[in-house]
């Protein structure tokens, strides 16, 4: 089946005062009709950068160097700006990390998705406002006629989560970008916010892109993961796979961050190290330096994204050990 | 049952039965209470209030018609005339009367007109930065380092004197500190995530600018506009007083106190020039009061 979103090589770049910086090289992966894919990795791996490159809203500084992102065959990185507008919110909808800011907090609930909604459809005022109060039941707001003539400080993180979910999916896109659409929230709202997430998207048949660091986000939504460090992808595969069998070192020493519930006498592992900050300028693997596996080799020579069979992509030349050691410990 | 299975059980109730939401539209009601703290404020909107009713009903309240000329000459307040007449007999109270139509049409017009140009020049100098950013501000540096009131007389003598010419003037004239004010906003509004969300639902950028990030740049617009007021009334009383505002027989509180030039009037006939200073005084005072109640009133920062 042809892929709703295919990123291919796409490598995002920054001019700043110190002339051009690269953010992300190289970034491909593709997520298919109704199908969750996450992208995992730790603060600074390019995730977000990633999710603003296909949206096109970098800022002006931003914008995607090399490569193509095609939604439905037609290539966004080419597209004309008022073209890429009518885009947004149609096809494609983000939902933000901060639901404490992502509204307007001078203009109420009501308006705000009512202006969505009549952006898109052919409704008048009043069709769209029924349709708003609609759809804010829908994702689990109580009172809903009430709601919609409040302002946003009027409700809480969880609540205002639920009405950037309303105004993403009011539209029915046929891609949500979430870019860690969990993370301000606690922890049981945001077990919440993924089910709901979760359902809505099944139910408008709309594909997820979900950026997370949040490996039990994954586990209970994804249907495919990309795993990336350092501006790369360095493990590609679907959720199963990721969690039986990890390819890349980075990806075990994620799992094996994950706090466990069931032997509390294992100490918490964590990735010694940090992302080095010139990481586009080493000449061998970026995760060599902390990376229990690293060879001599894996110093001075780039790995690209191989198959391991099954579209399994890991960027490792030491998979084979992992494969044959099974988790490193 | 159990203390504590209760508690549960209740908790659901509430949540699915009577879980009560702050009231509809709250900000209304911390927004007068924060207002009514300032007791001066309260006396200038009140004060306001009836000098707009005034001026609007000016033709019921005066006792004559404000060119008409009596048969009183220069005298003093008296039964007939509360304010007494001027030097050529004309009522001052219903001159001043009148002369609040022209000071607050000025006033208000001038400020509208300001703030429109500011705001908007405001809005795209800040929102799209660079090249546009840059000629824009220097235009408003240029404006701004001009000596204000020798331009104005210097317009005001080309375009010639006149009520709309000097609504026009100062509020052409006024707009470069509210630009200024709405581009520092809105480099901080375009920012926020919101903006981004608006962009991420593939709104417009003049529907962003305008629907989105003008609104959360109305209160600090509003108080400048307030102190705006109180300044184009003081101008239009200095360009009246100088000659080159509103022309005679029309009153404005501006004109009618030029007649207090001349220093037999300022010692002997001063019924002809306290009541148009005073009416300066109290309204531009009261004005600003507001400025202020609405700037602590605005701000969420201030929580008291």
């Amino acid at each position: 089946m042809e892929s709703l979103l295919s990123v291919k090589h796409v490598t995002t770049a920054f001019d700043t005062e110190h002339g051009k910086v690269t953010s992300t090289s190289d970034v491909s992966f593709d997520v298919k009709h109704g199908e969750t894919l996450a992208i995992v990795g730790e603060s600074g791996s390019g995730k977000s950068v990633t999710a603003l490159s296909i949206m096109r809203l970098l800022g002006k500084n931003g914008h995607i160097a090399e490569g193509e992102v095609r939604l439905n065959g037609v290539d966004l990185a080419k597209l004309s700006d008022a073209d890429m507008q009518k885009l947004r919110g149609n096809d494609v909808s983000m939902i933000f990390q901060e639901p404490m800011t992502a509204l307007n907090p001078v203009l109420t609930i009501g308006y705000q998705l009512v202006e969505a909604i009549r952006l898109h459809m052919p409704l008048d005022k009043k069709e769209a406002k029924k349709l708003a109060i609609e759809m804010l039941t829908k994702v689990g707001i109580p009172q809903a006629e009430r709601v919609i003539k409040q302002f946003p400080f009027a409700l809480s993180g969880g609540m205002r989560q639920r009405v950037m979910i309303a105004m993403a999916l009011v539209c029915k896109p046929k891609l949500l970008i979430a870019d860690e659409p969990t993370t301000a929230l606690d922890v049981t709202v945001q077990a919440q916010i993924i089910r709901l997430l979760h359902a809505l998207c099944k139910e408008y048949d709309t594909a997820v892109m979900l950026i997370t660091h949040d490996l039990g986000v994954v586990a209970e939504m994804a249907d495919r993961v990309v795993v990336m460090y350092a501006g790369q992808v360095v493990e590609t595969t679907d959720v199963y796979t990721l969690f039986e069998q990890p390819l890349h070192p980075y990806t075990v020493g994620l799992l094996n961050s994950i706090p466990s519930m069931d032997f509390d006498d294992k100490e918490l592992q964590a990735i010694p190290g940090t992302i080095p900050s010139n990481y586009n300028a080493l000449p061998g693997c970026r995760f060599a330096n902390r990376c229990p596996l690293a060879t001599e080799y894996c110093h001075s020579n780039k790995p690209e994204l191989m198959d391991t069979g099954d579209g399994h992509l890991t960027r490792c030349f030491e998979w084979r050990k992992l494969q044959q050691g099974g988790h490193l410990q | 049952m159990s203390l504590f299975k209760r508690y549960f059980n209740k908790k659901k109730y509430d949540a699915a039965h009577t879980v009560t939401w702050s009231e509809d539209m709250p900000s209304k009601g911390l927004f007068f209470k924060r207002f009514k703290k300032h007791k001066l404020a309260v006396i200038g909107f009140f004060y306001l209030a009836i000098i707009l009713l005034a001026a609007i009903f000016a033709p019921l309240l005066a006792p004559y018609n404000p060119n008409e000329i009596t048969d009183a000459f220069g005298e003093g307040p008296s039964m007939a005339h509360w304010l007494g007449t001027d030097d050529i007999g004309r009522d001052i109270l219903s001159r001043v009367l009148y002369a609040a139509r022209v000071s607050l049409s000025v006033g208000i017009g001038a400020v509208v007109i300001s703030s429109a140009i500011g705001a908007v020049l405001g809005l795209i100098a800040g929102y799209f930065g660079g090249i546009i950013d840059g000629i824009i501000m220097r235009i408003t540096d240029i404006f701004m380092s001009f000596p204000y009131i020798m331009f104005i007389l210097v317009v005001a003598s080309i375009v010639g004197p006149g009520l709309t010419n000097i609504i026009l003037i100062l509020g052409i004239l006024g707009w470069p500190g509210i630009a200024r004010l709405v581009r520092g906003n809105v480099l901080a509004i375009k920012q926020s995530d919101y903006v981004k969300a608006g962009m991420a639902l593939g709104y417009s950028t003049p529907r962003i600018l305008f629907k989105h990030i003008l609104p959360n740049t109305i209160a600090p617009i509003l108080i400048y506009a307030t102190s705006g007021v109180a300044g184009a009334i003081l101008d239009e009383a200095a360009l009246s007083f100088l000659g080159l505002g509103v022309q005679p027989p029309d009153a404005s509180w501006g004109n009618m106190l030029s007649s207090a030039q001349s220093i037999t009037i300022l010692t002997d006939q001063p019924w002809l020039w306290i009541p148009p200073g005073i009416f300066i005084l109290l309204t531009v005072l009261s004005i600003n009061y507001i400025g202020d109640a609405l700037r602590d009133a605005l701000d969420p920062r201030n929580v008291k």
